[in-house]
């Protein structure tokens, strides 16, 4: 099967890149981090940490020392955070949940405005409320995040008052998860940041969509589709799926990058998710939670494009011929 | 009666007036081969009859007329109802005229739904008729455009495009990019299918291969203009227009081998630069002073010359 030899193809080549990051956040505890001082305190005695450097084998040869990283964090054990004194693994499930329900609410916003809008402006190329949707999406790409965040708060929440403009809201804990999307404030907190986040993605994508939308429609098979009869609808259907073939795998960056770089967004809306955990890691050079959240970055990139490439082959048989027989 | 009608259609394109003033009838089950250079504004008259003018043309005189009745001013969702069911066209390239993203099957199976509802159990019979009627194996109803060679392509956008059923086909260049003999062979095709159905075919081609096999009747357009119509046979052995003659003089056989329409010295004028008389006079091997004052008209079954290569009743 091709599929099957696809992926298992693409994991295989995952591997040396989750292997490289691994070694940058290693090197980055070895460089930066001091974990005699961080378990031992500043005020123990050079006797005290001779034992904790034997114990910790941090006089053990640097490739071993990198396989037992490894090794210990594919076990799920990610060390403990110098400023928390917590497990790692811990805190990033606590957080994880804020940013993948931001970013995943973030990501159907934007499909949904790009696609539809997409293929708006490229249905009613002249129209005034297309010229309109496409400087709107000028704004989108070229207002940076924080602005268009501090420009949302400043109108829903300070000016008009009828939106939060921090935190999560109320959440459920649903086993080892917490959701805001089954309370009325946890949506209502949802919406500014979501909106922040899309903001900039929807006009990426919508203008991608409009190109694609406008070479689909004026293609052969459009015409051909057209002139033997297919509605209205139907064309445009099939217009869109062959728009979108190209789409997909950017839009899989882009859900990639919300997840992993929503930082701004966190810290402009006080959001307890991931970036925020990186930024409060980063000003106190907590090591462990950084070398973490790269390997859980690069990990989810690679399982994204993954996903993206799957999908590219379910839409488009044209890339399921093997990629030997070079057609 | 006369299915299709085109009355003095003028077609204008930013550098001028692409088609200008051409007339043809076609009758029912009727297949008119329509030759000329390019240029001649052969494409644009076939997308005028379809409805489906590129951005840019813009017809601005003239009439069309399906069954008598005027459709060369309906409105988009009319054209709607009458594409595929009543008049249908397919054209030149086939690697780009079918949905890549979906298989052969469903994209007849789409078609034929489109225009005659039936039962899901009936209609795939029909698809596999349709393939057999085409020449491809029925086994690969499943097969997507890119797994087929240029002529199965081809032939699939034939099935696709006569699969409604219409009374007329606009057919552009349907076989001018697929190899020399292949083309004979799917002209054939749509011959025999189309008169199967009693579906008239405007068949636009370069290839007088062609229009030989597949033509009742043969019209002649040069500088958007039609200079020379008649039976075929009767046309395209002894053409009256020096233009026809010329086109002619590069059949294989009669003259050096081409497949393709001869170059005949000069160029033929551009949009908005017509000349006064006779368009073709600058070129014309037998230019007499009349013809460059004077525009010559065509009466039914003659050439538009004042000096024809045969009698003038020869087209009868
Ligand atoms: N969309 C358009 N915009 C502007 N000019 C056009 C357009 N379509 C065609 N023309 C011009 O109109 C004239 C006739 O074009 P047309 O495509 O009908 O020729 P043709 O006889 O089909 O030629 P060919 O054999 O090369 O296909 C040409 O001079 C062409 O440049
Ligand atoms: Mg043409």
């Amino acid at each position: 099967m091709t599929i099957a030899r696809l992926v298992l193809w693409r994991l295989l080549q995952a591997v040396p890149v989750l292997l490289l990051v691994a070694a940058l956040a290693f090197a980055l505890e070895m460089v930066a981090g001091d974990p005699v001082t961080a378990s031992l305190g500043p005020d123990a005695t050079a006797a005290q940490r001779a034992a904790a450097v034997a114990q910790l084998g941090l006089d053990d040869p640097l490739p071993l020392r990198y396989l037992r990283f490894v090794g210990a964090a594919l076990r799920g054990d990610l060390g403990v955070s110098t400023r928390l004194a917590r497990p790692v693994g811990g805190l990033i499930a606590e957080r994880l949940p804020a940013t993948v329900e931001l970013a995943g609410v973030a990501f159907v916003l934007s499909l949904a405005i790009g696609i539809g809008g997409g293929a708006y402006a490229a249905v009613r190329r002249r129209a005034r409320s297309t010229r309109l949707l496409l400087l709107a999406s000028l704004f989108g790409v070229s207002l940076p995040t924080f602005l268009t965040g501090t420009l949302l708060i400043l109108i829903f929440a300070a000016t008009l008052r009828v939106l939060p403009s921090f935190g999560r809201g109320e959440v459920v804990a649903l086993g080892g998860w917490t959701t805001g999307l089954l309370t009325g404030s946890g949506w209502a907190a949802l919406v500014l940041p979501a909106l922040t986040l899309a903001a900039f993605q929807s006009a990426l994508l919508l203008r991608l969509v409009r190109d694609g939308m406008i070479v689909a429609l004026d293609s052969e098979f459009v015409r051909f589709a057209r002139a033997r009869g297919l509605s209205h609808g139907v064309v445009l259907r099939h217009a869109l799926a062959n728009a979108l073939t190209p789409v997909v795998a950017a839009a899989a960056v882009q859900l990639g990058t919300l997840v992993a770089f929503s930082v701004v967004t966190e810290t402009v809306f006080q959001w307890p998710g991931l970036g925020q955990l990186l930024v409060e890691s980063v000003a106190t050079a907590d090591e462990p939670v950084i070398a973490a959240y790269l390997m859980l970055v690069a990990l989810l990139f690679v399982a994204i494009n993954l996903a993206a490439d799957l999908l590219c082959l379910a839409i488009d048989p044209r890339l399921r011929v093997a990629p030997a027989g070079g057609a | 009666m006369t299915l299709l009608a085109v009355e003095d259609l003028v077609i204008e394109v930013p550098g001028g007036r692409a088609v200008d003033g051409a007339s043809f009838t076609i009758e029912p089950g009727e297949v008119l081969g329509v030759i000329g250079e390019s240029g001649a504004g052969k494409s644009l008259t076939g997308a005028a009859v379809i409805g489906l003018l590129p951005a840019g043309a813009r017809m601005s005189a003239g009439r069309i007329l399906l069954d008598g009745e005027r459709i060369d001013d309906l409105h988009e969702e009319d054209w709607e109802d009458l594409r595929g069911k009543r008049i249908s066209a397919m054209f030149q390239d086939p690697a780009t005229a079918l949905d890549p993203l979906r298989c052969i099957g469903a994209q007849l199976n789409e078609t034929l739904n489109a225009h005659h509802p039936m039962i899901e159990k009936v209609r795939r019979e029909r698809v596999g008729d349709w393939l057999d009627a085409v020449g491809l194996p029925r086994e690969r109803m499943r097969a997507y455009p890119h797994e087929l060679s240029g002529g199965m392509r081809q032939r699939l956008a034939l099935a696709l495009a006569l699969c409604p059923a219409p009374e007329l086909l606009v057919a552009d260049e349907p076989t001018t990019a697929l190899d020399a003999p292949l083309r004979v062979q799917v002209a054939a095709l749509m011959r025999r299918l189309a008169g199967r159905q009693r579906t008239a075919v405007l068949l636009i081609s370069h290839d007088l291969h062609t229009v030989a096999a597949a033509a009742d009747r043969v019209a002649v357009m040069y500088a958007g203009r039609i200079v020379e119509s008649g039976p075929a046979e009767a046309v395209l052995r002894a053409p009256a227009h020096p233009y026809t003659a010329a086109l002619l003089a590069g059949l294989p056989g009669v003259g050096p081998r081409r497949a393709r329409l001869p170059a005949i010295p000069g160029a033929m004028p551009l949009p908005g630069t017509r000349p006064d008389g006779c368009a073709f006079h600058p070129r014309c091997a037998r230019v007499a002073p009349r013809c460059r004052r004077e525009a010559p008209t065509l009466a039914p079954g003659t050439a538009a010359c004042f000096y024809p290569l045969t009698a003038q009743a020869a087209h009868g």
